[in-house]
């Protein structure tokens, strides 16, 4: 996956929301998108998944455009959004059969896939009940099942794990490991420093659209700790260190 | 095998697949909406047959309308509750999937190009106008005793009951991405009462020539056309406008309000 000089300006803003961002992903790398809010992450995420129109530069997902094939990409890609839009009016296994059949996945393969992943995301007590009374942490598991059913090569986590109580946080990481053992390709935007320290193989930090930094989060702080007299710097001091302290 | 992946990225996704897609789009909508069929009749049926019962046959009974009044009501009846279902069913589905739940953004993602999922939500919204419609006759025989009918008439029927339905849900498709959500009630006052009232439901279009300010404000609503051509073909006895200028207009305005309507739905999916 590769994002050459992406900008986007939305109608009536003042300034780019991404700003001639670059940075590339290796098939099967978990890589992190580290900001602020409103730095640009979603952005990112929303023209690389054909839901933003970029103004400039280009997007490519699996080696395909996304401006040039957006249908195309579709099929190639699984997201997980911040905001639960879980079909309400649908089960858990609906929600999940449905998915498959939008993208054209035959019953024979969805039907065991689906009880595969209820499965494996601890859902196979709950899979006849609608989300309406879902916990955070259920409609977060629900999410990401969902957006396996059509086996993507690219997974887009967007905040995965904002909200989620520590257990629930730790089933999310360890199914996003398996994932990556698996060979899908992750992205996740995130400000949870932990998170992008203990998932990312690589983390790219950015803020006001643009990219401060790329690198392993071990070579990140290294960084920082050689250059500052800070002592052991995490990632987090490293994120401060590039984007300030102010509140925005 | 890498070069077959590469080749089949190029091609695209196949207009089999596409079919299928949209099938499965068109399956969970009827899915949804068939679980609860009561609760959509009585939500579409309710007013028409009211409207049927009080101006049909009550003040026909009591000789405040006259007794062939039932034969001019029935037919606009049946366009309105078509137009009306249609307007709602797109119109709702769209302020509540894009402003509250986000439901449609899982379908938004699917292999399918924006106006296939657009066209989706028409033509789930045209069937339940249609399955609405046909309701509408053993309902008015019930109430009224009968209703008008000729055989002769049943393709022009077919023809501007299945346009009328399309344009409604194109109107509704229009609503549902330009009225922002909050303003989606003050939207339906505004719009709706006025379509009702100037569809040419209650009344024969030809014989306003005494109004005439009246008679061009009607020409102007689309329902009109629906109410019309459905008098043209069930009691063509009643002044009306010509079946086929009905059918053109219809034609006219499904064209106009399905490209504002794409319009709309392609600046509310995609930024």
């Amino acid at each position: 996956m590769e994002v050459r000089e992406l900008v986007k300006r939305y109608r009536k803003a003042r300034a780019d929301a991404v700003d001639r961002l670059s940075f590339a992903v290796a098939e099967g790398e978990i890589f992190g998108l580290l900001g602020p809010n409103g730095a640009g992450k979603s952005t990112t995420v929303g023209v690389l998944t054909t839901r933003v129109r970029p103004t400039g530069g280009r997007a490519l997902v699996a080696g395909v455009d996304v401006v040039a094939a957006p249908r195309t990409v579709r099929g190639l890609l699984g997201v997980v959004p911040q905001r639960n839009n879980l079909d309400r009016s649908l089960s858990v296994r609906q929600n999940l059969l449905f998915h498959a059949a939008y993208h054209g996945v035959p019953p024979r393969v969805r039907r065991p896939r689906a009880e595969a992943l209820l499965e494996q995301f601890a859902l196979t007590d709950r899979a006849d009940d609608k989300p309406d009374l879902f916990s955070g942490g259920q409609n977060q598991r629900m999410m990401i099942a969902r957006a396996l059913m059509h086996d993507p090569r690219v997974l887009f986590l967007d905040e995965p794990t904002t909200g989620l109580d520590p257990a629930a946080r730790l089933f999310v990481w360890d199914r996003v490991r398996e994932l990556r053992a698996a060979g899908v390709t992750i992205v996740l935007t995130t400000h949870d420093m932990d998170e992008a320290a203990t998932l990312a193989d690589r983390v790219g930090i950015v803020d006001a659209g643009r990219l401060l930094a790329l690198d392993t989060p071990a070579a990140l702080t290294r960084r920082l700790t050689t250059g500052a007299a800070v002592g052991e710097a995490s990632l987090e001091d490293v994120f401060l260190h590039l984007t300030g302290t102010a509140l925005r | 095998m890498r070069t077959e992946r590469a080749a089949e990225m190029v091609r695209g996704p196949s207009g089999v697949l596409m079919l299928r897609s949209f099938g499965s789009v068109l399956r969970r909508d009827i899915t949804v909406t068939g679980k609860d069929p009561v609760a959509f009749l009585a939500q579409v049926l309710l007013q028409p047959v009211l409207f049927l019962f009080v101006f049909g046959r009550l003040l026909t009974g009591l000789g405040y309308l006259s007794g062939g009044y039932a034969s001019l009501l029935f037919p606009g009846l049946v366009a309105l509750t078509a137009t009306v279902t249609a307007i709602q069913a797109s119109a709702f589905h769209l302020v509540a999937e894009f402003g509250w739940t986000r439901e449609i953004e899982d379908r938004l993602l699917a292999p399918l190009p924006l106006w296939a999922v657009a066209a989706e939500k028409v033509v789930f919204a045209a069937i339940q106008a249609l399955v609405a419609a046909a309701v509408m006759f053993p309902i008015g025989i019930g109430v009224l005793g009968s209703v008008p009918y000729r055989a002769a008439g049943l393709g022009l029927l077919a023809g501007v009951l299945g346009l009328g339905s399309l344009v409604g849900a194109c109107i509704g498709l229009t609503i549902g991405t330009f009225v922002p959500p909050t303003k989606i009630s003050l939207g339906f006052a505004l719009i709706f009462t006025p379509l009702l009232f100037t569809s040419a439901t209650q009344y024969p279009w030809p014989l306003l020539t005494h109004l005439r300010w009246f008679q061009v404000l009607t020409a102007a609503n689309p329902i009109t056309y629906v109410s019309e051509g459905m008098r043209a073909t069930l009691a063509p006895a009643i002044p009306h406008i010509p079946g086929w200028v009905c059918l053109l207009t219809l034609t006219g305005s499904l064209v106009l309000f399905a490209t504002i309507g794409m319009i709309g739905f392609r600046r509310c999916a995609i930024d």
